[in-house]
């Protein structure tokens, strides 16, 4: 009896040892790797990780979509960030195309500020909508069916946005100044305190209507317990589709700005980045929201130097190394930075 | 509703028996009158009639098919009979068809190396393996793979899992576009891909690029194999574990079913098929090309299992042959089609991802057990999680 019992905790102990070690050795990497470029060149690193922190801030909002949605219904909602990317085409369609703002004038600020709200109302709309015609008939189906459906979601979104933009991607002329300062040596692109003074308010805003408001108490106690919320007064659809509203107003924001900063739009860009922000929102702690957030600035931060230091395995890896990150959160530790493990519900 | 899940797949013994009898036989004739069709018939028909079948019937769209079946009855027996879901599947993919690229060409021509292979005549540098060593060599270089991407992984939740696999089936094909420089080692070729790739041979007989109907012919043999493989899996020890493990885990454990090493093997068995399927692409299309292997390939293929019905072999075969051909020949001829009779420039091929995407979202609405399902899928898939209600 003793024996076995020892047996067992010594094996789980040599497991234990492992992971540590492991991690130790991929934190050290990480550290020493960051550490040799900082000495090389502080005023680079600094230029690269902001623009790492200026994407990091898009991938925040995008994740909050899916950390809502998570959070709310445990779908991985793969069309969110095909969502954000017909946030960016409408963005790019109306402000550029048809209102030819395009360049930096007062008059265009406000033009910017009207389509940041449509945008954000026309991604709230859809994602609602498809909610509605979806995902809503199969909350109570074995949980490979949403996620099918939502796969199905994404290519027919991918599909609108083929169509809106064609085959290849597009280059506009922005609002936001494509100029930058330099401070002590540091390069600071206008678009990106532009992205923070857009992108943090929106973040307060959603903190409070979530914590604050009674439909967001309303969404957290659905999110706790479907059946007992009802119970209790709640209307569960009307909230499951104002949480889905929430999470496109989001991703519709970050669409403009997205469209803004870098200029470009192309009817694949919702593929990888919300692929990138799915892992935000997982390194963060799903269903959480300040995960979301930091999740999205360290991604963004890790990605934004291993693209631009000198001494990095460069852009052509991007991808390898966020989902690498992916992996090995998965592996380590499933429920994330801020997010408090559980065990499967049965 | 329980005399269906104690009554295996819902008919008797007996009677799924014949069934499977009949479409076997139904599958054999057809691939059979296909090729004899190929061979004897086709060349002696008069001009408009071959560039009709040339056009809407192609062997290249047929062997495609073929290696489809057998890849999409792989993913089935991850996501159709372990219930796991799996988006990365072209990883596998991939995997295979660089192992072809790597073993039945003049690639690395440092080397010369020759077993039993068929270098094409005057180029013997590189190294030349025999077509079917290399598709056992693929398969198990693909099955370690599989348990390489699934031992860390299986532990998560189902739609965590899907996932990593999918960042899997991200990071591999870009492993393969960036891999002319690996350390100063060109190991893919890059974008350019590896080509040509060697013949296959039968017996001393070499078959090239142009002996298309005996490739479909090779082909459906192992399409036939892995419909055996996968009725006879089915019934076994191990199929019955899996289906277990996918209709309520928890209980599947309890009962004894070893639920890492069940998944593992599914996950093995799995990937096994997309490799050999990834080697027999490359002898098809006689190259490795990195930029073929997208995400778009790894739906396509669960969308032709959700299609069949998820878990049944022979829906699953039909939905494979059936997307398969819309999306290699039906839409472009279609599209041609109409563009010529109505004078417009409708640009059919991109309709692919609508077609796709409703696919599956309607499938999952209206028909979650597929065209052709089991009784035992289909109970499953209706069940609701009520009882599970306190999430």
């Amino acid at each position: 009896m003793t024996s076995t019992a020892i047996g067992v905790r010594k094996r789980i102990q040599i497991n234990t040892i492992l992971v540590r070690l492991s991690i130790f050795l991929i934190g050290l990497g990480v550290f020493s790797w960051l550490g040799v470029n900082l000495v090389r060149g502080p005023a680079d690193f600094v230029t690269v990780a902001i623009q790492g922190l200026n994407n990091g801030a898009l991938y925040a909002l995008i994740a909050l979509g899916y950390t809502l949605v998570y959070g709310i219904i445990e779908l991985i909602n793969f069309a969110h960030g095909d969502l954000f990317m017909l946030g960016a085409v409408f963005s790019a369609s109306l402000l550029s195309e048809r209102l030819h703002a395009v360049t930096s004038t007062p008059a265009n600020w406000g033009l910017l500020i009207m389509t940041l709200i449509l945008a954000m109302a026309f991604c709230a709309a859809l994602n609602v909508s498809i909610e509605r015609v979806a995902y809503r008939r199969l909350r109570e189906a074995p949980k490979l069916a949403p996620l099918i459906t939502a796969v199905g979601m994404s290519f027919i979104l991918q599909f609108v946005g083929l169509h809106w933009v064609g085959s290849a991607p597009k280059n506009f002329n922005t609002v936001i100044p494509t100029t930058s300062m330099n401070v002590a040596g540091v390069t600071i692109r206008y678009s990106t305190l532009m992205i923070f003074a857009l992108t943090i308010p929106l973040l307060l805003l959603m903190v409070f209507v979530v914590n604050k408001t009674r439909q967001g108490k309303a969404m957290r106690a659905v999110a706790q317990d479907k059946d007992a919320a009802r119970l209790m007064g709640v209307n569960v659809n009307k909230t499951i589709s104002f949480t889905f509203a929430l999470g496109g107003a989001m991703a519709g924001a970050a669409g403009l700005m997205y469209e803004q900063t870098v200029g470009t739009v192309s009817y694949n860009l919702g593929f990888q980045l919300g692929l990138i922000a799915f892992t935000s929102a997982v390194m963060g702690g799903i269903g959480n929201l300040y995960g979301a957030v930091l999740g999205g600035l360290l991604i963004g931060l890790i990605q934004g130097l291993n693209d631009g230091l000198p001494i990095g395995l460069g852009q052509r890896w991007s991808q390898s190394v966020v989902f690498g990150i992916l992996i090995l959160l998965m592996v380590y530790r499933p429920a994330g930075l801020l997010g408090k493990a559980t065990t499967e519900k049965v | 509703m329980s005399d269906v899940i104690l009554e295996d797949s819902g008919v008797p013994v007996h009677l799924a028996a014949t069934n499977n009898r009949k479409w076997a036989i139904g599958f054999t004739l057809s691939v059979i009158i296909i090729f004899a069709f190929y061979q004897y018939v086709y060349t002696s028909l008069p001009g408009e009639v071959q560039n009709f079948f040339r056009a809407w019937l192609p062997l290249t769209s047929l062997g495609e098919a073929m290696i489809f079946v057998l890849m999409a009855l792989g993913l089935n027996i991850v996501v159709g009979y372990a219930g796991l879901l799996d988006l990365g599947y072209v990883a596998f993919w991939a995997l295979g068809g660089y192992v072809a690229g790597w073993l039945m060409s003049g690639f690395f021509d440092s080397k010369t190396i020759n077993f039993g292979g068929h270098p094409p005549v005057g180029l013997p540098n590189g190294i030349h393996i025999n077509f079917w060593l290399v598709l056992i060599i693929g398969g198990m270089f693909t099955a370690v793979w599989g348990v390489i991407i699934g031992a860390p992984t299986l532990r998560l939740k189902s739609d965590y899992l899907a996932l990593v696999t999918l960042g899997f089936g991200e990071i591999i094909p870009q492993f393969f576009v960036n891999g002319e420089n690996v350390g100063g080692l060109n190991l893919t070729n890059g974008t350019q891909g590896i080509t040509p790739i060697d013949d296959i041979t039968v017996f001393g007989h070499a078959f090239g690029v142009f002996d298309l109907q005996w490739k479909f012919l090779i082909y459906s043999a192992l399409a036939g194999l892995m419909i055996i493989l996968s009725l006879r899996l089915r019934d076994g020890r191990l199929g019955r574990a899996w289906l277990a493990i996918r209709e309520d885990e928890l209980a599947a454990s309890m009962m004894g079913v070893p639920l890492m090493r069940t998944k593992l093997s599914s996950y093995a068995v799995g990937a096994t098929a997309g490799g050999v399927g990834g080697v027999a692409f490359a002898t098809l299309i006689n190259g490795v090309f990195a930029e073929r292997f997208n995400f778009a390939i790894s739906i396509i293929i669960l969308a032709m299992v959700v299609l069949g019905g998820m878990g049944n072999v022979w829906g699953v075969m039909i939905g494979a042959v059936i997307l398969s051909w819309i999306n290699s020949t039906g839409l472009v001829q279609f599209g041609n089609v109409v563009n010529g009779a109505l004078g417009t420039n409708i640009n059919f091929p991109s309709f692919n991802f609508l077609i796709f995407g409703l696919l599956l979202v309607m499938m999952m609405l209206f028909r979650r057990e597929g065209f052709i399902p089991e009784a035992r899928t289909r109970v499953i898939m209706h069940e609701t999680t009520d009882h599970q209600g306190a999430h």
